[in-house]
């Protein structure tokens, strides 16, 4: 059952007696959702200094007595067994202290799969070094721990092996034959039909039905993967580089055997995680092999061992098909395909999940399948299904405004839901034709000729696409929040999540300060560490809500601590938590604020040297009762070289509809990262998989490519700021929607420059010429 | 990395002493893409002499040629005001490629000896010719979208991946060598070698020879240059394909014209057919694309490279078109 299942249940329970949640109907509205002050203020990050001066401290910078340093060794064939392997020269090579492989190994519990269990971290269950089997071509087959990393690397490379191979499959193409559907996808139905939308495409008077094709893609993070551990008994302290502490803290318990209070996570800052950095098997035969050797492990995957021990985004073949009336409205929408996956993993790359609720076509067929591969298990990546799935279905748009001959976005408008049009359900709050108006007319979407080919400057065909952008609002369940409040009169907010560049220390410390009635330099959030109250984990774009919504109820449990602490000799005697606020570092009395008292004098007179109050947000049935999206309208304007192909995008705006905006800086750094990420997506990223053997061939950013300066131009990016009435603080997520519409708006510019499509990413330019 | 032992030899004639008397050295300049390799193992040199030391001089000639030091970094040859003002092509060239952090690092002789970017002989689980002689060649029938459209063999696909050596060849430099038999000079054209049936062999250089300086023989219509590069970003990128070009129009014919191509062999390709073709035609478009023809006329695609071909042409013409225009 996956997380998001299980918040289904806990909606029963809740329609039984619990509390509502108070951004559901009938609550009390969140008073700070439309509050102006630290909420929404351009705040900048409160690390920024110390990462700037390298004071910020790293998982493979974390210094220990007698450290060990650790390389892998990776298999070069795709599926078999090892026959043989031979390790007697690399133990005995200078420096070395241990080589563990399937052979001496401990015995281990395979990962639990993430999303089969509220805390579940696992990327893959197969056994990690338990056996001599083989499952792709990349799979880290043995650990070497030497005195220094440069030992390490070299006795590494004279470990020697015998495989016997087995028939793989490797090859997307041939993989095509034999697909499966998949349970679930992430908790949704892998097909949804309603009505005839193959019957409806076939009567339409306008039709578009076309194939469009998204490789595989890598993580590349700025910081590679790293852990520095230690066993300490049967304890273990993990420095990682994560962005679930909480959730690696509960997996690695259950591999090791071991209960979870044993282990230790920390993760004070992480160079980029974009759904990259969770659990996978360096952490796991690290800390194995420092249990075996007794002696403390770096463990910092190189570049190549991020490629091959790490996945990404998988290769996808959709197709999208279009039919609609001569007025523009869609009879049919029909968004079908294919992922590729694995065995032994569960991420079906979502990228049907658009089509759910973007357009009210009459008749919708929806239906994922899954083909199965033996490649290094797929994983999330910025806008898992969203970031291609848009590519498809937006591209699909264009291609039939232009068979229409209406403008993309009017076409867009005149088929705007007026619910959600698969699951039924209320939109909480949906500004996507508001963002298109804003962002067309700030990036002169009107001097846009509808004819392809018509504006040329020189050698180069400038054309203008756009893109609708979206992304789901979720809420992390489980987790909690504590929060202190010391006699000085400061604030200590505690939970186990995360800082992965994004802002989350500095939004949530302006959001704690705000609503404790403090200023900021007062209030001091701690994250990161397993130590702390759980957390949720940093994905999905929901670290954000879920965070502040733990803080809500942490707030709550600790105004009702506070009232009872004042007693009846405070101006605040009688007063229940919901007719107090929090006020110049106090509790004030909402109808009549001249009854107040501060934090230091309730205490001060309790003689209490701090209160304390930890609470867990109430399950996320918002997210159940309404459909709750995110969007965006990106805009994009691109030279396409009529003599070589290469594609320049020379202006690039996004607008975007995310609900209240809780730091304008951050979130524009976000926004812009998305878009970034996007542009690689659209124009240079895919993983060269050898069909043959399925062995990553550009495992480098030399030959793997992401934009560099030069192919980033100024981004601009705008927002609605309208508060969603359903979610905490009036916030959606936005940290993955930047990247998604990207892909279609540069594939819309690009026809309109030179009248070619392409439905095969990245755009490179032989495809052009 | 595989274990090595440096050195950093006094002069050119201790450094060919010290490899002589050492085995399997390799000199070592910036390191841009020697250390890349030994951390690859593709490359396990036991000794590394550096070089980096030895002249780096930039020394103008007084009948318009030029002379670099071997050791004189990209970053200092491409900033040479003199460099600039004779063959500009050089600097843009040199420009073109990699990052600013490499260039200055990286040395003359260093540039003109890297190794192919062919990603299966970077790849030690892979079969390559070139890094394990006789073991056969993956990037045939595999991921060859970067090989060779020219002079490729059936043992080697890969390419040549230098900027810099494309202007070179254009500009007939002529390398400097000294080994333990003297020395020598030889044109950069016939410097690398083709793959034939010993991709191993990237040059004609002998044992230990030691590259210590490059020519450039004047050249009087070098001022008129262009150097295109197209590649997949906008920066940072190995040329598909590049040109670097120089044309002399009188009275609307080419009187004279160097041409070279960058990304599409095993070595910097000089487009001799495609310079012979042109040499007393009209300067039209016309002519240009019959000298790409020409030139073109032997080149064979792969499964992923064919688009090359076309490419090349394209640019070559666009390239001759552009400096004619502007001798017009």
């Amino acid at each position: 059952m996956t997380s998001i299942q299980e918040a289904a249940q806990t909606l029963l329970k809740t329609a039984i007696g619990m509390v509502p949640a108070r951004w559901l109907p009938g609550g009390t509205p969140d008073p700070l959702m439309h509050k102006h002050g630290l909420i929404g203020a351009p705040v900048s990050r409160l690390d920024g200094p110390l990462k700037v001066q390298g004071r910020a401290r790293f998982a493979a910078e974390v210094p220990m007595e007698g450290l060990t340093y650790a390389a892998l060794l990776h298999s070069s064939i795709a599926r078999g067994r090892i026959a043989a392997i031979d390790t007697s020269a690399a133990e005995a090579a200078p420096g070395v202290v241990f080589v563990m492989t399937h052979r001496n190994a401990p015995r281990l519990s395979p990962p639990v799969l993430m999303n089969s269990k509220p805390k579940a971290a696992g990327t893959s269950n197969l056994p990690v070094m338990q056996d001599a089997e083989i499952h792709w071509n990349g799979q880290p087959i043995a650990v070497l721990l030497a005195d220094t990393q440069e030992q390490a690397d070299h006795a590494v490379s004279l470990i020697r092996v015998r495989y016997e191979s087995a028939t793989a499959i490797t090859d997307f193409e041939a993989s095509k034959g034999t697909t499966r559907v998949p349970r679930d996808i992430l908790g949704e139905p892998p097909s949804v039909e309603k009505g005839d939308a193959e019957g409806a495409l076939k009567q339409a008077a306008f039709q578009v039905d076309a194939t469009y094709r998204t490789p595989f893609q890598n993580h590349n993070a700025i910081e590679l993967h790293a852990a520095t551990l230690a066993w300490d008994g049967d304890n273990l302290t993990i420095h990682d580089a994560t962005q679930m502490v909480t959730h690696v803290g509960w997996t690695m318990a259950q591999i090791f055997g071991i209960r979870e209070d044993q282990v230790r996570i920390m993760s004070p800052y992480v160079g980029g995680g974009f759904g990259g950095k969770s659990l996978w098997d360096h952490q796991i035969v690290a800390a194995a092999a420092s249990r075996v050797s007794g002696r403390p492990v770096r463990m910092v995957l190189s570049r190549e061992g991020v490629f091959r021990s790490v996945g990404g985004r998988t290769t996808t073949e959709q197709r999208v098909a279009l039919g609609a009336r001569s007025d523009g409205k869609l009879t049919a929408l029909i968004h079908t395909g294919t992922a590729a996956m694995t065995t032994h993993n569960d991420c079906p790359e979502q990228f049907t999940f658009p089509a759910r609720h973007l357009y009210s076509a009459d008749d919708i067929r929806i239906a994922q399948r899954i083909a199965d591969m033996n490649i290094v298990a797929n994983t999330f990546m910025r806008a898992p299904g969203e970031s291609i799935g848009t590519f498809a279905l937006e591209c699909a748009m264009d291609e039939l405004a232009e068979a229409m001959n209406i403008d993309p976005i009017e076409l867009r408008r005149r088929n705007e839901p007026a619910k959600d049009p698969t699951s039924g359900n209320e939109f909480s709050s949906r500004n996507l034709m508001e963002a298109y108006t804003r962002g067309a007319e700030r990036f002169g979407w009107d001097k846009r000729s509808a004819t392809p080919g018509a504006r040329q400057e020189g050698e180069w065909h400038i054309g203008m696409g756009v893109a609708t952008a979206t992304y789901p609002y979720y809420r992390m369940p489980g987790g909690s929040v504590r929060i202190r409040l010391t006699a000085d009169g400061r604030a200590i907010v505690s939970t186990a999540v995360h800082e992965m560049g994004m802002g989350t220390a500095t939004v949530q410390a302006q959001h704690a300060a705000e609503r404790l009635g403090l200023p900021m330099d007062q209030v001091l959030f701690e994250y990161g560490d397993t130590a702390l109250p759980d957390g949720s984990m940093a994905g999905g774009s929901s670290q954000t809500v879920s965070v502040a919504a733990g803080i809500i109820a942490a707030h709550d449990a600790l105004k009702t601590a506070l009232l009872k602490l004042a007693g009846n000799d405070s101006p605040l005697a009688g007063l229940k938590a919901d007719a107090v606020e929090a006020r110049d570092g106090g509790l004030a009395c909402r109808k009549d604020p001249s009854k107040q008292e501060s934090y230091v004098s309730i205490l001060r007179r309790a003689g209490r040297e701090e209160i304390s109050a930890e609470a867990s947000a109430a399950p996320p049935l918002e997210a159940q009762k309404f459909s709750m999206h995110s969007y965006g309208a990106q805009f994009c304007e691109v030279r396409v070289s009529a003599i070589t192909g290469e594609v320049r995008v020379s202006r690039f705006l996004g607008s975007f509809d995310c609900g209240r905006i809780l730091n304008a800086k951050t979130a524009a750094s976000q926004f812009r990262g998305g878009i970034i990420m996007g542009l690689g997506l659209a124009l240079m990223e895919e993983t060269q998989r050898d069909p043959r053997s399925g062995r990553i061939m550009n495992p480098s950013l030399a030959e793997y490519h992401v934009p560099v300066h030069m192919d980033v131009p100024e981004i601009d990016v705008i927002w609605t700021d309208i508060p969603d009435p359903h979610s905490p603080l009036g916030a959606r997520g936005i940290g993955e929607i930047g990247i998604t519409g990207v892909g279609a708006a540069v594939a819309n510019a690009v026809y309109n420059a030179t009248g070619k499509r392409v439905r095969s990413l990245p755009i490179t330019l032989d495809k052009l010429l | 990395m595989t274990p090595f032992t440096y050195a950093r030899p006094a002069d050119p004639a201790a450094a060919i002493r010290a490899s002589a008397d050492a085995s399997q050295a390799r000199y070592l300049g910036g390191g841009t893409n020697l250390v890349d390799l030994m951390r690859e193992r593709v490359e396990r040199p036991k000794t590394l002499l550096d070089v980096t030391r030895f002249s780096h001089a930039i020394e103008a000639r007084a009948d318009g040629g030029l002379m670099i030091g071997a050791a004189a970094t990209n970053t200092a040859v491409a900033a040479d005001r003199t460099v600039r003002e004779r063959f500009p092509l050089l600097s843009r060239a040199i420009l073109a490629g990699a990052s600013g952090q490499i260039r200055n690092m990286a040395t003359m002789a260093g540039n003109i000896l890297q190794r192919t970017r062919c990603t299966y002989f970077y790849d030690e689980a892979s079969r390559c010719n070139k890094r394990e002689p006789g073991t056969g060649c993956d990037a045939i029938d595999g991921i060859n979208r970067i090989h060779a459209i020219l002079g490729a063999s059936p043992s080697c696909v890969a390419t040549h991946p230098s900027d810099m050596c494309v202007a070179l060849a254009a500009l007939d430099a002529i390398v400097h060598v000294e080994g333990p038999d003297g020395a020598r000079s030889i044109p950069l054209v016939e410097l690398h070698r083709l793959p034939g049936g010993h991709p191993d062999i990237d040059t004609v250089l002998r044992p230990h020879e030691l590259i210590t300086a490059v020519e450039l023989p004047a050249l009087p219509f070098a001022r008129r240059a262009a150097y295109r590069k197209v590649r997949d970003r906008a920066s940072y990128a190995f040329a598909l394909v590049s040109v670097a070009a120089m044309l002399d129009v009188d009275g609307g014919r080419v009187r004279d014209v160097r041409i070279a191509l960058g990304g599409v062999a095993h070595k910097p390709w000089r487009a001799f057919a495609a310079e012979a073709a042109l040499r007393g035609q009209p300067a039209t478009e016309a002519s240009f694309a019959e000298a790409a023809a020409a030139e073109l006329a032997e080149a064979a695609g792969l499964r992923d490279n064919a688009f090359k071909i076309e490419l090349a042409r394209r640019v070559i013409v666009a390239t001759l078109y552009d400096l004619a225009g502007d001798a017009a």
